[in-house]
């Protein structure tokens, strides 16, 4: 079967005052129908970056490089009318904050019908029967009632769900989550992340969720991409990464954590911190802050290459091998 | 042994125009003894960033008392604050915002120094130290806010802290707009200077692991209300209070297992109307009918804990609740 969304040697230069930066550098993943893909990685490591640029939403003399095919057509090549047809109906987003993805001033009702009507082009009591079901659908209680209420009226979990429910309107294939609970606290993210998990199995639908937090990756991911410094640090299944990681940023993003059950008093930082926009060194990006780093590391940039069925890591030296 | 920083029965009103009072936080009592780290958890609106300030004297009490080294702290006017009272410090969440971006870095720490009587060149010379002491290069001093990364940033704002020679911080989420490496090790820092000068430290977090891993003990607060306190570890492998319970259940691992972490159904419910009886009623998993009529007081447990439960206080279930049940999907 081929794969929902392809993206193949995708970069993005952001226009800055020195000139352009690049902010995502040669990235490569798939994503499946049904599919829940996490992108992880610090604040600077391009994966917010990723997501602009497969929405055709990137800061204003940004450029981009590379394809990002969806459905059998590149989404970078694609003229701006015929992307603003797949954006928000076929592809949608959730970014972090939903008290300010929602407008203030307008009604729930407005919010969830408007591209409803727009990009399937239902009438007003259709689009509303609709709305009505999809509240209904992230658990809003009395959606009736809901449809008539303002987003201050809602908690931020709430918040949340109603932002989900506008992504969800026009049925998109591929869900786009930045950050989706990082504003939320934790029994609010359990909600969502089920939320999340249950929709993709109903509905078949594709997520990609970014985030910094490698315990939401692992309750919802079944493929994780590591990003750091712009490039793919490792790819692979949930499992293989979280538990059997192959490069040295990954190992080092999970000591950092703190553990499970306690105990140890002190956590452990990875030194340094992660290079600023146009800052990336060069050969790997993280031989700085690296443990393993051999002479070679700072002169030749690593490719990602397969290391064990499915699981992809840019790290030639390899130094974690010997512990699978 | 005397606690460094003690509050009993506290409570916080916020007044708002055209509606009753909202009280925030009601009935807490927390202590805080030399060279330990008291983590104070909950949901966002629980209450406990209200109840840290207050402790400071940023906020007036409406009601309990607040102690720091055996005196009254009292709110914090437009006049200096009480000699006594410096000893006892806030570290804030942002040091994006906590920090005045048009003032040397150097200058803003020394500023401790300078109340405290020194010569500018003098609270310059010890700010410098004190920036080194938090792990920042010397010359950081003479350098402005904007040139540091955020975790250098808290760095600096703890220098500025460590200034005034407190013997008690109360961090409120110190740690929670940093990047996660730089998470550990400004958690680490704290930890390692509440050793190291014998402060007391309350740390304020939503982030359960991290408090987890740093509290010596841990206070849980409800809508207000500190529902259960103890040392983190039995509060975590056995918690007394079925919110306690939830709160841990609801923290994904990241174990790879793929395993959804339990959702705790319903909201916070508004403060400014607190449901009759427990607080967490309406929420609770194991809710009897007594709990809508009784409201429960914290009680000390047989193993040093603290719980405001008719669970664990009838006596009848004084042990630890059933581990959580492994869901598989929604």
């Amino acid at each position: 079967m081929g794969a929902l969304l392809e993206v193949e040697d995708l970069t993005v230069w952001l226009a800055t005052r020195g000139g352009p930066r690049k902010a995502v550098d040669g990235l490569s993943f798939q994503v499946d129908a049904g599919e829940i893909f996490g992108i992880a990685g610090e604040s600077g490591s391009g994966k917010t970056m990723t997501a602009l640029a497969l929405l055709g939403l990137l800061p204003h003399a940004a450029k981009t490089a590379g394809r990002a095919v969806f459905e059998g057509r590149d989404l970078l090549a694609m003229p701006a009318r015929e992307l603003r047809a797949v954006r928000g109906r076929k592809i949608a987003m959730v970014s972090q904050d939903p008290s300010t993805s929602l407008h203030p001033m307008l009604s729930i009702e407005t919010q969830l019908t408007e591209h409803m009507r727009h990009h399937l082009g239902l009438g007003k009591s259709e689009a509303r029967g609709r709305a009505v079901e999809l509240l209904a659908t992230v658990r809003i209680p009395d959606p009736e009632q809901a449809l008539r209420a303002h987003p201050a009226q809602f908690s931020g979990g709430m918040r949340q769900r109603i932002a989900i429910a506008v992504a969800l309107a026009c049925e998109p294939r591929l869900l786009l989550a930045d950050e989706p609970t990082t504003a939320l606290d934790v029994t609010v993210q359990a909600g969502i992340l089920r939320l999340l998990h249950r929709l993709r199995r109903e509905r078949d639908l594709a997520v990609i969720v970014i985030t910094h937090d490698l315990g939401v990756m692992s309750a919802v991911a079944d493929r994780i991409c590591v990003m750091y410094g712009g490039r793919t640090a490792e790819v692979g299944p949930r499992e293989d990464v979280l538990t059997r990681p192959r490069h040295p940023y990954t190992r080092g993003l999970l000591d950092a954590l703190p553990h499970p059950e306690g105990g140890a008093a002190t956590l452990q930082p990875i030194p340094g911190s992660p290079p600023a926009l146009g800052a990336v060194p060069e050969g790997c990006p993280f031989h700085p802050r690296c443990g393993f780093a051999v002479p070679d590391c700072r002169a030749v940039r690593p490719e990602p290459v397969l290391v064990a069925s499915g699981h992809l890591a840019a790290c030639p030296p390899d130094p974690l091998g010997g512990a699978a | 042994m005397s606690a460094l920083l003690e509050a009993t029965g506290v409570a916080v009103e916020y007044h708002r125009r055209g509606a009753p009072a909202l009280r925030a936080v009601d009935r807490a009592d927390l202590t805080v003894a030399r060279g330990e780290i008291l983590g104070l958890v909950g949901e966002s609106g629980c209450g406990k960033s209200t109840l840290g300030r207050a402790v400071v004297g940023l906020l007036p009490t409406a009601a309990g008392e607040i102690r720091f080294d055996g005196r009254p702290v009292v709110p914090l006017g437009l006049r200096r604050r009480a000699p006594g009272m410096r000893g006892l410090q806030m570290v804030f969440q942002d040091p994006y915002a906590s920090l005045n971006p048009r003032r040397l870095v150097g200058d803003q720490v020394g500023d401790g120094y300078l109340l405290g009587g020194a010569a500018r060149a003098e609270a310059l010379r010890r700010a410098g130290e004190l920036l080194e002491r938090v792990g920042l290069p010397a010359d950081a001093a003479r350098r402005y806010p904007h040139e540091f990364s955020g975790g250098q940033r808290q760095r600096i704002a703890i220098a500025r802290t460590l200034a005034a020679e407190p013997s008690c911080i109360v961090a409120d989420e110190p740690i929670s707009a940093l990047d996660a490496s730089a998470q550990a090790s400004v958690a680490n820092l704290l930890v390692e200077l509440v050793r190291e000068l014998d402060m007391g430290m309350v740390f304020i977090s939503h982030d359960l692991s991290v408090v987890r891993q740093i509290a010596d003990r841990t206070a849980v607060m409800y809508l207000g209300r500190v529902v259960e306190v103890g040392p983190t570890r039995q509060v975590w492998s056995a918690p007394a209070h079925p919110y306690t319970q939830a709160l841990i259940s609801a923290v994904p691992r990241a174990d790879g297992a793929g395993v959804l972490p339990v959702e705790l159904p319903g909201d916070v419910p508004d403060p400014a109307r607190p449901p009759g009886g427990c607080r967490f009623h309406p929420r609770c998993p194991v809710a009897r009918p007594e709990c809508s009529r009784d409201d429960p007081p914290l009680v000390a447990l047989r193993d040093g804990r603290s719980a405001a439960c008719v669970l664990q206080t009838a006596g009848e279930a004084a042990r630890p609740l059933a581990e959580p049940r492994p869901v598989a999907a929604e």
